[in-house]
């Protein structure tokens, strides 16, 4: 299966097999109206299945959130079909308006218009914990 | 602008402020009695605490402030289906300081995003109490003269009791610190306080089921209230309270030197007559919580 190379863009690389569509969706890329592909079970050498994503625009990408979700991707910005900037991802420290706190005696389960906030409190085990009622993030 | 929403808000040598200038109050109260003139403590009890908004009033009014506020939700605007942030936006005009109790766990943290005025956290749910917690400290502070080097018992529900993970986070930071857990199989501390506070901060710790064992090694008893709704079945209740009731003849084994507290109310885990014994703390406990009120206001109003 071929993919015509991008111009001008991004590519999502290394994303783990199986959570492109998660990743696809949590970035709200359903929103964009350029050309976008979405590859599945690319054979990968380090980890033999990888997810792929290709954006045919230079679009501003919320890198913390795509970091929560998919820590181990890369992000490669294409300018005129040349690599310009290669980023890898990394859990970020705090996630906004991503994960919703399960508690129901969190203040986040009847209070209005307030952001639901997750702070990165074990790096190492990638937990994260509700900054309002300090509940475990589940994934 | 500085609040105080969980202990660890604070770093031990505020903490320490804290507990000597309420020390200093317990001695020289008149030196304090206009500390707070011309300010405004405002109580909102979005959920009823009659004791321990009555300690933040007479702290206010011992400051020579005044308080005003509101005691249960039902005469709040919250019952209007006004939210925390709205509250506090017009309260905090009315007031120098605010302290609330919330049943949701996180809404003064929530309140203290939109304030103008420092936030106290009177207890968010299960979640967080804080000046219980600084109570309990200078509690053991004034009884032992220390706090470190000590052995600290809890006794009874270490499941949900929020004022013993709340008093073990903020002994975790001190030097020296053992700890005796003191409970029914049922009603163990949970997992995170053993993972994300003790052993994190390497401290001492042992688990045990019986009172009586633990009882000639602890500097500090610290007892809470095993309820009946926390067991599946009555019999394991009645089997098992007994255990967790503290009376003259299990402390005859104690040391001398040592206190018992417990955050009140009390019902039945203390025997009334261990109450006349001298190492019975809880009753000066609640008058050391006015005085750690009245020296946290003044700290986070900014007065010396
Ligand atoms: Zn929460």
């Amino acid at each position: 299966m071929k993919i015509d190379p991008i111009k001008n863009g991004i590519v999502i690389d290394h994303i783990e097999a199986g959570k492109g569509m998660e990743v696809y969706n949590i970035l709200n890329l359903s929103e964009l109206d350029c050309m976008i592909a979405l590859i599945k079970n690319v054979p990968s050498k380090k980890t033999g299945k990888k997810d792929i994503i290709k954006i045919d625009a230079s679009v501003a990408l919320d890198l913390d959130v795509l970091g929560y979700i998919a820590p181990e991707a890369t992000v490669n910005f294409i300018e005129n079909g040349a690599l310009v900037k290669k980023s890898k991802v990394a859990l970020p420290e705090t996630v906004k308006n991503v994960i919703k706190c399960k508690n129901p005696r969190c203040i986040t389960s009847v209070e209005q218009g307030i952001d639901q906030v997750f702070k990165l409190v074990d790096k190492e085990n990638r937990v994260y914990r509700c900054i309002y009622c300090e509940s475990k993030a589940k994934d | 602008m500085r609040n105080l929403l969980s202990i660890t808000d604070f770093s031990v040598e505020e903490v320490n402020e804290v507990l000597e200038t309420a020390a200093d109050i317990i001695v020289h109260p008149e030196a304090y009695s206009e500390k707070c003139k011309n300010k405004i403590l405002a109580t909102l009890f979005f959920e009823p605490s009659t004791r321990t908004r009555l300690s933040f009033e007479s702290a206010m009014l011992s400051l020579g402030g005044k308080t005003l506020g509101f005691s249960d939700a039902n005469s709040s605007s919250s019952s209007k289906g006004e939210s925390v942030a709205d509250t506090i936006r017009v309260v905090s005009c009315y007031s120098d300081i605010i302290a609330m109790r919330h049943p949701k766990e996180g809404a003064p943290l929530v309140a203290s995003f939109v304030s103008d005025v420092p936030i106290i956290n009177a207890g968010d749910g299960g979640h967080n109490h804080p000046t219980q917690t600084l109570t309990d400290l200078l509690t053991i502070k004034t009884e032992m003269g220390r706090l470190d080097n000590l052995t600290v018992g809890f006794c009874g529900d270490l499941k949900f009791g929020r004022t013993v993970h709340s008093l073990i986070q903020a002994l975790s930071r001190m030097k020296g610190i053992k700890i005796v857990l003191i409970s029914p199989d049922e009603l163990k501390i949970p997992d995170y306080v053993k993972s994300d506070v003790m052993d994190k901060n390497g401290m001492d710790y042992v688990e045990t089921r019986s009172l009586e064992e633990a009882m000639p090694s602890l500097d500090v008893l610290y007892m809470t209230r095993v309820q009946q709704e926390r067991f599946f079945n009555e019999d394991d209740y009645l089997r098992l309270r007994d255990s967790y009731i503290l009376t003259l003849d299990k402390l005859s084994t104690a040391k001398k030197e040592m206190c018992v507290l417990h955050p009140l109310p009390r019902v039945n885990e203390i025997a009334v007559d261990v109450d006349s014994d001298p190492r019975a703390c809880y009753f000066k406990q609640v008058r050391n919580g006015r005085y750690v009120r009245m020296a946290l206001i003044m700290k986070l109003l900014g007065i010396k």
